[in-house]
């Protein structure tokens, strides 16, 4: 096995777990630290697709950003002990359950019929494929437009979120 | 190397985990988590893609799914605070307003 081998599979058994603890766990605090867990081995697997802006981003604005905001919500509500719900094996779980399985074996044969495309990866990358300066150069010249918008998007969000969340303006 | 296929299958994982965390859960907050679990399965399989072509537009499309993500999570958030402060809860068996 390769090192990227040993890194993917050490990686992705640890964001399968993470994300599973997110799910099992009864107390939302343990939910948004699993969630802060498997968002860092993301960004591993992302470092090892050559994308290390990403994971840059990965970890400052999804573990750092997204899930503080998350905490402060569950430390403000106090929900610490709101789901009292056993381990029943009610039907929406059964449902919930099988629709899931049914769209992973899709998913999976499917994915797995396609030939492994090996092609890019035996050779490396250019260099400057993943970088901040090349995304960076995409963003501002092919993507400008979207990324406006994006921005505008993130200001509207802003005042969407103080108008909705405050109790009186 | 590891071929792209093992990690779109990881990514395929990710999503139905995700999308079980949605189905089952009771808890509106960790549905929030759940669908945050969904986008950065999206997330992978971009960058999966951008590796197996040698193109940086996934990179691209990763960066907006993000931004989007951090959108999503501000509005969601604070919905969710005004409806812990009309309801009292959060559990979304109890918020059915709008079903009637």
């Amino acid at each position: 096995m390769t090192v990227e081998a040993v890194l993917f599979w050490a990686f992705g058994a640890c964001v399968v777990i993470g994300a599973a603890a997110v799910i099992a766990s009864r107390n939302a605090v343990n939910s948004a630290m699993a969630l802060v867990a498997t968002f860092f081995f993301l960004a591993g697997i992302y470092l090892l697709l050559w994308a290390p802006t990403l994971a840059v981003l990965q970890v400052l604005v999804y573990a750092g950003a997204i899930m503080v905001l998350f905490l402060f919500v569950i430390m403000l509500l106090s929900l610490a002990e709101s789901e009292v719900q056993g381990g029943r094996m009610t039907l929406s779980r059964v449902l919930g359950g099988v629709a899931a399985a049914a769209l992973l074996w899709a998913l999976e044969t499917t994915l797995l019929r396609l030939a492994p495309v090996a092609r890019a990866m035996a050779t490396a990358p250019a260099r400057q494929f993943g970088t901040l300066k090349s995304l960076g150069a995409l963003l501002y010249s092919q993507y400008v437009l979207p990324f406006e918008v994006v921005s505008l998007l993130l200001l509207v969000a802003i005042v969407g979120a103080v108008v909705v969340a405050k109790s009186r303006i | 190397m590891v071929p792209t296929n093992h990690y779109l299958v990881l990514a395929a994982v990710l999503f139905c985990m995700g999308m079980f965390g949605v189905l089952v859960r009771r808890n509106a907050l960790v549905v929030f988590m759940c669908i945050e679990l969904m986008l950065n399965a999206a997330n992978l399989t971009f960058l999966a893609f951008a590796r197996e072509q040698q193109n940086m537009v996934g990179h691209a499309s990763a960066f907006f799914v993000i931004v989007v993500a951090a959108a999503e999570a501000a509005i969601g958030l604070a919905i969710l605070i005004a409806v812990f402060r009309s309801r009292g809860t959060l559990n979304i068996g109890e918020i059915r307003t709008m079903k009637h």
